[in-house]
């Protein structure tokens, strides 16, 4: 098994456009890590450059602490599922998978041995002799991942594997291809640009944008401390609220407000936000950290009209417009309310994040 | 608003009956016009298109008319006739009859008035300028199609990875534009031999070569068994262009990732290559191959505009016309013509199958 680590890495295609820049990631041994953001993003083009799809344009990549950068894919010890499966379309099922072992000129036992484990965690023994024009989207991906485990390789690349799949697949498959890093041992790193897919199952997610990593860090460390807005817009669903409100100072506390909003910054928080009195800064309110309180206490509370309310039976979410905003909010699902309803809501003050509205970092950041 | 017209249901039989009695005097009446007509070619010309094509699309549209006004049981049956009738009486009569009356004068003599039996095919698959036409026919089959088939392919796959693959196919797609005979007069020149004398220069484009370097001038077209070859390279240079351009489309269909797979799971240019481009696109090599292969068969132009099918290269085609054409032998020439026929069928019905299912695939 295997350390990979990218030093610097960039990618300027021919054109002149930067899709990643000065990419710095180190993958322990048998982490499952996840590129993770919008399209674009350079996350796709980060993996493919493992690979050794792309050429590396600057940077140094080591497997194993050794240098990789001019190694063909074949010598890199890797094997990569892809999105649109990419399975050879006149090879069976068990051709499939046994295609890099006789590239590779194991003996055939070998390769019927290997053929026949694979198939045995995925469950896919009686598929083998199948074509892959006879399976499902389900099945195909299964034989795609099992492509790659036949080859016991030092690293799994995943591109983005479950996006062509049903949303019920996704997440079945989501646990298993987790499973199967528990089982494997593996070291994985796996592109999605579904922050579930990223939340659930990366032990270390690297959020990117721009071809620039925002953040790197555990699932529920990006969850609970952002480094900016956008990754903290980015990670959770529905997204975090973000308003814009200006900073003041009253009786010696510091009030952040804004038609509807007023928000008296907790004690560990005034000092941060003092510099930014008479100034506006973006709140990140999760949808989930508001209550619905009919004794809203004056210090805290946000004012609104219900727009949309959509139950989902474990909770209700709610579009609320606000004077100068429209907000989500995550409810129980017994609260009484109706479209039209005018409420009042109680932030859970804490989990409020502060945001530079110039640099959109976050105010309150400890890294 | 036309396919309003098309669509609806002729509530109006009146409309109906007068619509095909206007129709029936348009057709009657022009074509008696034109008959009758003394005019300037030009114009004659002008007023048969128009009458020839308007009345052909009145007289659909009249028949569709009539079709409609059926009642409902019967609509689509005859709007089936209507639209798909005139195609299939044409066929059946340029093809399916001809056809037919081939093989009834296969079995007649050269007049075709004496039942002869079976002595035309005894003729054709016996005597030896039929079998000299057979054995250069395989020729035709094997390295005509294989030659094709191969550089298209090469041309194919090496002109996908270059900077310059639209000028490149541009150039070896061209002579397709040529027709056979044209691509005859054009190697005729090159494969020009003067012969021995003073004052001849040798103005053939391959015996200028063969001088330059040094050799001796070649009266290419007369060397035997080789001069085949000659002639099956003019059909290559036309062909190649088309099996190149129907095999570069199929590899451009395959997708990217498939080959990203395959050199992750550790194949090298080649092994991709033989292992997953050419499977991929072997339906339409396969394709491409019996196309040509039918092509090869039933080749004509290129030996009668070279050689007439003189100095051991003549092939089935040109027999048959010499046959028929030259000899006047209808029974023997029929014959000819039904051999060729059965031995085209089967590459002609795979080819079909393949086309089909290829389609099916999409």
């Amino acid at each position: 098994m295997a350390e990979v680590r990218l030093k610097d890495i960039v990618k300027v295609y021919d054109g002149g456009v930067k899709a990643v820049d000065n990419v710095n990631i180190d993958i322990k041994d048998e982490e499952f890590v996840v590129l993770v953001g919008p399209s674009g993003c350079g996350k796709s083009t980060t993996l493919r450059m493992v690979a050794g799809l792309e050429d590396i344009t600057d940077g140094e990549l080591t497997i194993d602490g050794k240098r990789m950068n001019e190694e063909a894919p074949k010598d890199r010890d890797i094997a990569m599922v892809f999105q649109n499966y990419a399975l050879y379309p006149h090879m069976s099922v068990r051709d499939n998978m046994a295609f890099g072992l006789k590239i590779r000129k194991y003996a055939k036992e070998e390769i019927e041995s290997r053929v026949a484990e694979a198939a045995g965690i995925l469950e896919i023994e009686e598929l083998l002799d199948r074509k892959p024009k006879a399976l499902s989207g389900g099945q195909r991906q299964r034989v795609a991942v099992g492509r790659a485990i036949v080859r016991k390789p030092k690293v799994f690349l995943f591109d983005e594997p479950l996006s062509n799949l049903d949303a019920k697949l996704r997440v079945q498959m989501r646990t298993e291809i987790s499973a199967l890093h528990t089982r494997l041992q593996a070291t994985m790193i796996y592109v999605t640009h579904d922050q579930v897919e990223a939340m659930t199952m990366g032990d270390k997610i690297v959020v990117m944008k721009g071809g620039v990593i925002q953040q790197i860090g555990s699932p529920l460390s990006l969850y609970n401390e952002p480094i900016n807005q956008f990754v903290a817009s980015f990670i959770g669903s529905p997204a975090m609220n973000t308003v814009s409100a200006k900073v003041r100072e009253e009786g010696g506390k510091i009030i952040v407000d804004e038609g509807g909003f007023v928000i008296t910054a907790p004690a560990d928080k005034e000092e941060g936000l003092r510099p930014y009195i008479g100034k506006d800064v973006l709140m990140g309110i999760r949808p989930e950290d508001v209550t619905v309180d009919a004794n809203a206490t004056q210090a805290a509370y946000i004012k609104g009209t219900i727009e949309v309310v959509e139950p989902l039976g474990d909770e209700t979410i709610l579009y609320i417009s606000t004077a100068d905003h429209q907000i989500v909010c995550k409810v129980e699902p017994t609260a009484m309310v109706k479209v039209g309803d005018e409420l009042t809501l109680t932030p859970n003050v804490d989990k409020i994040k502060f945001f530079d509205i110039e640099t959109e970092k976050s105010i309150f950041y400890r890294g | 608003m036309l396919t309003d017209l098309i669509n609806r249901p002729s509530e109006n039989k009146f409309f109906t009956v007068i619509l095909a009695i206007f129709t029936v005097a348009i057709l009657i009446g022009g074509f008696f016009l034109l008959q009758q007509m003394q005019s300037v070619k030009v114009v004659m010309t002008i007023f048969a298109v128009v009458w020839g094509v308007g009345s052909a699309a009145l007289l659909y549209f009249t028949m569709n008319s009539i079709a409609q006004s059926l009642p409902r049981k019967f609509r689509s049956v005859s709007v089936a006739i209507v639209f798909a009738g005139p195609a299939i009486i044409l066929l059946f009569w340029a093809l399916v009859l001809p056809t037919f009356r081939t093989l009834w004068f296969s079995f007649f003599d050269s007049t075709g008035s004496k039942f002869v039996g079976l002595k035309n095919y005894i003729f054709a698959f016996s005597d030896p300028v039929m079998l000299e036409t057979f054995r250069n026919n395989l020729l035709w089959m094997f390295f005509g199609t294989s030659s094709c088939v191969i550089l298209g392919l090469l041309i194919a796959v090496l002109a996908d990875k270059s900077k310059y693959e639209k000028a490149f196919k541009s150039l070896i797609f061209m002579p397709m534009a040529i027709s056979f005979v044209g691509a005859g007069v054009i190697w005729k020149f090159v494969y020009a031999y003067k012969g021995e004398g003073i004052n001849l220069t040798e103005i053939g484009l391959l015996n200028a070569i063969v001088v330059g370097f040094g050799g001796t001038a070649q009266p290419w077209l007369l060397i035997p068994f080789w001069n085949n070859f000659f002639l099956i390279f003019i059909m290559v240079w036309l062909q190649t262009g088309y099996a190149m351009v129907i095999i570069s489309s199929a590899i451009k269909a395959i997708p990217g990732e498939l080959n990203e797979a395959a050199k992750v799971d550790g194949a090298n240019a080649f092994t991709i290559f033989f292992r997953i481009t050419v499977p991929y696109i072997m339906p339409t090599i396969i394709t491409v191959t019996t196309t040509i292969l039918i092509f090869s068969l039933k080749l004509f132009d290129v030996v009668r505009v070279m050689t007439g099918g003189n100095y051991g290269t003549n092939v089935i085609a040109n027999e048959f016309y010499l046959r028929q054409f030259t000899y006047g032998n209808t029974g023997q020439a029929s014959a000819i013509a039904i051999v060729l026929l059965v031995v085209i069928i089967p590459v002609l019905y795979y080819n079909l199958k393949e086309f089909r299912s290829r389609k099916v695939l999409k």
